[in-house]
Order: C-alpha cells, then structure tokens, then sequence
C-alpha cells in the first residue's frame, strides 16, 4: 500500500482544520486584532453557508452555466504513448471561464460576500490568474472591486491588467517591499484592516488566516469530487496517482482532498525548483522552508534566521509564493502526501512537449506538474494511472515563454 | 496567565509613578535601525532624557500587515541597511548599562517564532528590555507565549481594536502585562488629521475592565491629540509620525546627529500635550 497511515489518522486528516482552524499544528490565526472581528465573522458565515443547501446549489448553477462544469478527465493517449508507461490523465481545469481553477474559489466567496451584506472585494493576485477570477465574480454580482498587484507584476502581466480594467475592476500596483505577489497580500491585508465593515477580502489561495485556507480547500474540492466520479466511471476504480502543482497550492488541495482517505491513491505535489534548489532562487518552500509564520498561518515559510521572508523566484508567477497552504504542511509532515519540485527548465520543456503531443497549451504552473510526470511515467507499468490536474491553459503564458525560448535558441 | 505587576520591572514602576503623581505618559515608537543602529542608541538615550515614559523599539520585518506605509517604508530601509536582531539586542545591552528608560520591543510574531519563543525572551531579557508588543500575536495564540514571557520578566500589552467585542476586551486585558494598548482606529499605524469622535468613550469603558494603564496609539500625531488622549487614557504613543520626520530628515540628507535631534526636538514638542 503506498501509503502507510492508519485508517484513524487518515480520518483525522479528512477531518482537519480543528476547531481552532488547525490542520495538526499547522494553520492558525497570526493577525492583528483588528483583524480579528473580521476572521470571527466570516468563520460564522462560512459554518451557516456550508450546512445550508441552498449556498451550494446556488453556486453549483454558477459552475455548471457560467464556468462550464463539469470540467472533463481527458485521456492522454500520445503523452502516455510517448512515455510508455503509466497512463495519464489530464483533469481540464483549464477550460474553465477565465482559464484556470481559480474561478471555483472566487465565485463561491463572492456568494459569501453577499451573504454577509457587504458590497466590495479585494483580491491579490501575482501574475493576473485570481484577480482576473475576482474581478470577473464581481463582475457578474455587481460587487465593486479592487485588486493588488505588485508593481513588478503589473509590468509584466500587462494584458491581465488591462481585462481587469476592462471588468470594471480597479487595479493598484504595490510598490512596497519586493514589489510581487507577497507584497500585494501584505497590501490586501491591510486593506482590509482599514475597510473590514464593507469589503470581503477573496484570498486566492489555501493560505492566510483561519478560515480561509479551509474555505478554499472546500470551494476547490469539486475539482476532486469530479476527478472521483469521472475515474471511476471510465476506469471502475480510483486512480493510482493524482499530481499537481504548488504555489499556495489552492489546485492541488482542491484535486487531493476528496482523496486524501483513500490510502491506495498516492497524491503528489510539485513545487517550484527555480534555476535549482541550491540556487537560492526557487520558490521549494516545502522542500527547503522551516516552520515560520506568514500572512496569518503558521505553516513552511522560505524565511532567513531572524524571520525576514527571503526573496523567491520561479519562471511562473502562480507558483513564486515564500509560504504554502499549512493543509499542505499537514499533509507533508504526515507523509499523506509526497513533495517534489520541478526546475524552470524542466517546465518549459514540459510546456512545449504538451503543446506538441496532445494540442494542450498548459499554463506554466501546470506544465510544472507535467514534467514531473514526464519523469516518473516510464518507471511504472502501463496499467498504472496517474491523473495531472491541468489547473491551467497557456496563452497569458505564450509572451514569456516566447522570450526565454527566444534566448535560449539564441 | 499573568503575573502580579512585580516592583522590579521598569514599565510597572514608571506607571507607578505615573500615576503618583497624577502625571500622563507619553511614549514614543522608534524603528531600530533608523538611521542606524548607532543612531537609534544615541535617539533611545536622548529620549529618556527627555523623560519619555518609555520607548517602544520596533524590529524591522520584512512582511508587516499591521504597520502603514510609513513604518514599512522604515522597515525596508532598516533591513536594505543589513540589521539583524541580534545586533539590535547588543545594542539594547549597551545602552542599558548607562539608561534606566523602560523599553519594549514591537515586531512580529513570525521573528518572535522564528528565532525561537524561549530563545527570543532570554535574548530579550538579557539584553534588558522590559516587554515585547506583538501585534500578529492573537489572543487566540497569546496564553502560551504570555506565560513564556512572564517568566523571563518580560510584559506583554496587547492590543484592543475599536471592533473588540466588550467580552473580549476584558480577555485581551486579562492577558496583558505592564499595560493594555487601545488601537485608537481600525486600521492601520500612521498619522490621522482627526482621532475618532468616540475614543474618549472607548477608552473609558476600556478602563472599566482594565486593572492595568491603558494607552492609546494608532493615528495620534500632534500635542493636541496627545492632550486629547491623555484626558482620559494614561499615556499617548507616537510612532509614525515620528519614523516619518526622522526618514524626511534622512532623505533631505541629514547627518545621524541631526536626525537624533529632530526626533528629540519632535518629541519634545508631543510632550507639551502632557503639560
């Protein structure tokens, strides 16, 4: 059996966060009091919507009409042919509206938003992915919007900004700190410090403050329920491996969760390796982080000796997160779940060898997980299933990798 | 748990006498490392010579979420400047042998528990501060740390918000050591034209379930203001007003000495609130 719990501790591993928003040690609440009022009301909104049918029947039609959902399980006939091995699964988050699966969390939240009587969101975002998925719930429930985004990723993601705008959405460029995707939720936050009786604050990730990583992990989880169903229609049996990537690692805690009970599925997260773990710029935070806290949650942190957060780097911005998901941390420490990183290099080849076998263009974050299947798939027999969550598609991708391609070849 | 206000700690006796002589406190935020390390020992001793009632030194990190732009602008410079907590202790340590003025460290809880809980309240205690204001550190996560801290001699005020429940600010103040710090808005540190219209009425019901001085930060920065505070809390803090005068100071090309004198200089000026 591949993984070796007892059926009690994979119980209380299905069961977690505990009453105090603990995954095992991990989670937490490390905000300010001001905060405080803020986390305790949505924990109150968040238990009433979850028993209440209605909330997710509501946002079931959403997915179904608006999101296009289910999303299919597709059968990768010429990867799995070209690796000759396992056989290989793609879950197609990527055809979702807006192109990822971050849609799943921003609608639902949006709908709590509403629930609680509140009129504004804030999101953060990195390269563009979530704030594009909030600004486009916000669209459609007419609530008013703005997004951080750090000043060095406005640059670089021009286009996403521009449909943000174009969504209504407002945008502010956070020129504080680093300048990317941490500084933009240290400015969220302190947004929502100042704005707490009007706005809801969409995180984008398993992360943050008790309750959120549970609500996100939750909203995400359909992706799994789906896989579940799907698998087991096509194949009579649950699969042998689902792999994922991780950043704050919203996909890969929505595609594992409904499965972290089933001992015989092994579950495995791809982090980012960077120019390589020994580089000191990669963003490998269960691999080469310690247990700190960050953004609210006590969890794995890149951070130096005295707690300063240390500077990460990635060629795909979903993935340049210095914290993960504490349930990640869970799952890690528990041996629920294996963790392994992926190199920049090793993505981009994987990016374009989806591109060319099956017609799939995957967001980079995805093709992180790609190419760690690309790697392993030859070394089990073909009866062997392994679904990857494609939680992504390419295009906002296309304009990077065409550089550093150019400059490769070059 | 908390302890009984022992005679030894320097935050409980300058309340002590405080209150004595029915005087009003004020007490000044400065962020270790501004301008330098050297700079801030010569600031710290120059404040108690102004007799501050105590200051609070704030470590740099380099995620605040709590702080405005102001003090994370200071953070960002302190840390570009290679400061580091153990240089911050040293110094404490030497300005301790020739200054009685009670100090207290602010930062987060992510250095706190990164260095070490019990490591960080020996170093601390070693090095001769009185207290440590973590404003990450919920009540939710409080007990444990508070107990730490009480037994190195070390306070622990915490923080009430204007969005504090009544319960739970009788909790928040029966955690706190040395004094209960009222967040005068809801929101973050930095400088307001107006405090808000209700704060004399927070504080005093604040005071109803406090048996420890209640202080009040977050927005004050001028003498008024800390007039205004004090008629009804026991002591005012400033801090953003004064990191943003000493980092004007800086950017206008200062020397160290005259930014040590342009926050003494401001500080005096708060103090005339006090009068």
């Amino acid at each position: 059996m591949p993984v070796s719990l007892t059926p009690e501790q994979l119980n209380a591993l299905t069961a977690a966060p505990d009453a105090h928003g603990r995954f095992g040690p991990f989670g937490g609440q490390y905000v300010p009091e001001t905060l405080m009022e803020a986390v305790h009301q949505l924990e109150h909104e968040y238990e009433r919507a979850r028993s209440d049918p209605g909330f997710w029947e509501e946002l079931d039609g959403y997915l179904k009409h608006y999101v296009g959902r289910p999303s299919p399980l597709y059968f990768a006939r010429r990867l799995t042919e070209r690796l000759g091995g396992a056989k290989i699964y793609f879950k197609r988050e990527d055809l979702n509206h807006t192109g990822a699966h971050k849609i799943n969390n921003t609608l639902g939240q949006a709908l709590l938003t509403l629930r609680m009587g509140k009129k504004r969101v804030i999101a953060e975002t990195g390269a563009g992915q979530h704030g594009v998925a909030t600004a486009t719930a916000a669209a459609v429930f007419g609530l008013e919007c703005t997004v951080y985004m750090g000043a060095e990723d406005v640059r670089r993601q021009r286009l996403n900004v521009f449909r943000m705008e174009l969504l209504g959405t407002k945008v502010v460029a956070v020129e504080s700190g680093q300048k990317t995707l941490k500084d933009a939720i240290n400015e969220a936050m302190r947004d929502w410090m100042s704005s707490v009786r009007s706005t809801h604050y969409i995180i984008g990730s398993v992360m943050g403050p008790h309750p959120f990583p549970m609500i996100v992990r939750d909203l995400q989880s359909v992706v799994g329920r789906e896989t579940r169903e799907q698998f087991l229609q096509r194949e009579g049996r649950l699969p042998d491996m689902i792999v994922a990537c991780v950043g704050g690692g919203s996909n890969a805690a929505g595609i594992f969760a409904p499965f972290v009970g089933d001992a015989s599925v092994r579950l495995v997260g791809v982090e980012a390796a960077g120019e390589g773990l020994d580089t000191g710029r990669h963003a490998a935070t269960l691999a080469r982080g310690a247990p700190g806290v960050l953004h609210g949650m006590y969890t794995y942190v890149l951070q130096d000796e005295d707690g300063q957060t240390l500077p990460v780097h990635s060629v795909s911005a979903g993935l340049d997160y210095p914290g993960v998901g504490p349930v990640h941390a869970q799952w890690a420490e528990s041996g629920r779940a294996d963790y392994v990183s992926v190199t920049d290099a090793e993505a981009l080849e994987a990016f374009t060898v989806l591109s060319q076998t099956e017609g799939l263009i995957p967001a980079l974050e995805s093709a992180h997980a790609v190419a760690h299947v690309m790697k392993i798939a030859p070394h089990f027999p073909k009866d062997f299933c392994i679904v990857i969550n494609l939680s992504g598609r390419g295009d906002k991708d296309c304009v990077e990798v065409a550089r550093l391609l150019g400059r490769q070849i070059g | 748990m908390s302890t009984a206000p022992s005679a030894s700690n320097r935050i409980d006796r300058a309340f002590a006498d405080l209150a004595a002589r029915g005087r009003k406190g004020l007490l000044p935020y400065v962020t270790a490392g501004l301008p330098d390390l050297q700079g801030t020992e010569a600031i710290l001793e120059a404040l108690a010579g102004l007799g501050v009632t105590a200051v609070e030194l704030g470590l740099p990190y380099s995620d605040p979420i709590a702080d405005g732009p102001t003090i994370q602008a200071s953070f960002t410079r302190a840390l570009a400047g290679g400061i580091r907590i153990r240089d911050i202790m040293a110094m404490v340590a030497r300005l301790r042998r020739r200054v009685d003025l009670p100090l207290l460290a602010m930062g987060s809880y992510s250095i706190v528990h990164r260095v070490g809980p019990e490591r960080f309240a020996s170093m601390a205690r070693d090095a001769g501060l009185d207290g440590l204001i973590i404003p990450d550190l919920s009540l939710e996560e409080a007990p444990q740390t508070a107990a730490l801290l009480a037994g190195h001699g070390l306070r622990l005020p915490m923080l009430v918000a204007p969005t504090s429940g009544p319960q739970r600010r009788e909790r928040i103040a029966r955690t706190s050591t040395g004094f209960v710090y009222y967040m005068s808005v809801a929101g973050l540190t930095g400088e307001r034209a107006q405090l808000p219209p209700d704060l004399p009425e927070q504080v005093r019901s604040l005071r109803e379930v406090s048996r420890l001085p209640v202080v009040v930060g977050f927005g004050i920065s001028t003498a008024e203001h800390v007039r205004l505070v004090c008629s009804v809390a026991d002591g005012a803090i400033i801090g953003s007003a004064l990191v943003r005068r000493m980092m004007e100071a800086q950017d206008a090309g200062a020397s160290r000495d005259r930014i040590v004198q342009v926050a003494a200089e401001s500080v005096r000026e708060w103090m005339t609130g006090l009068d």
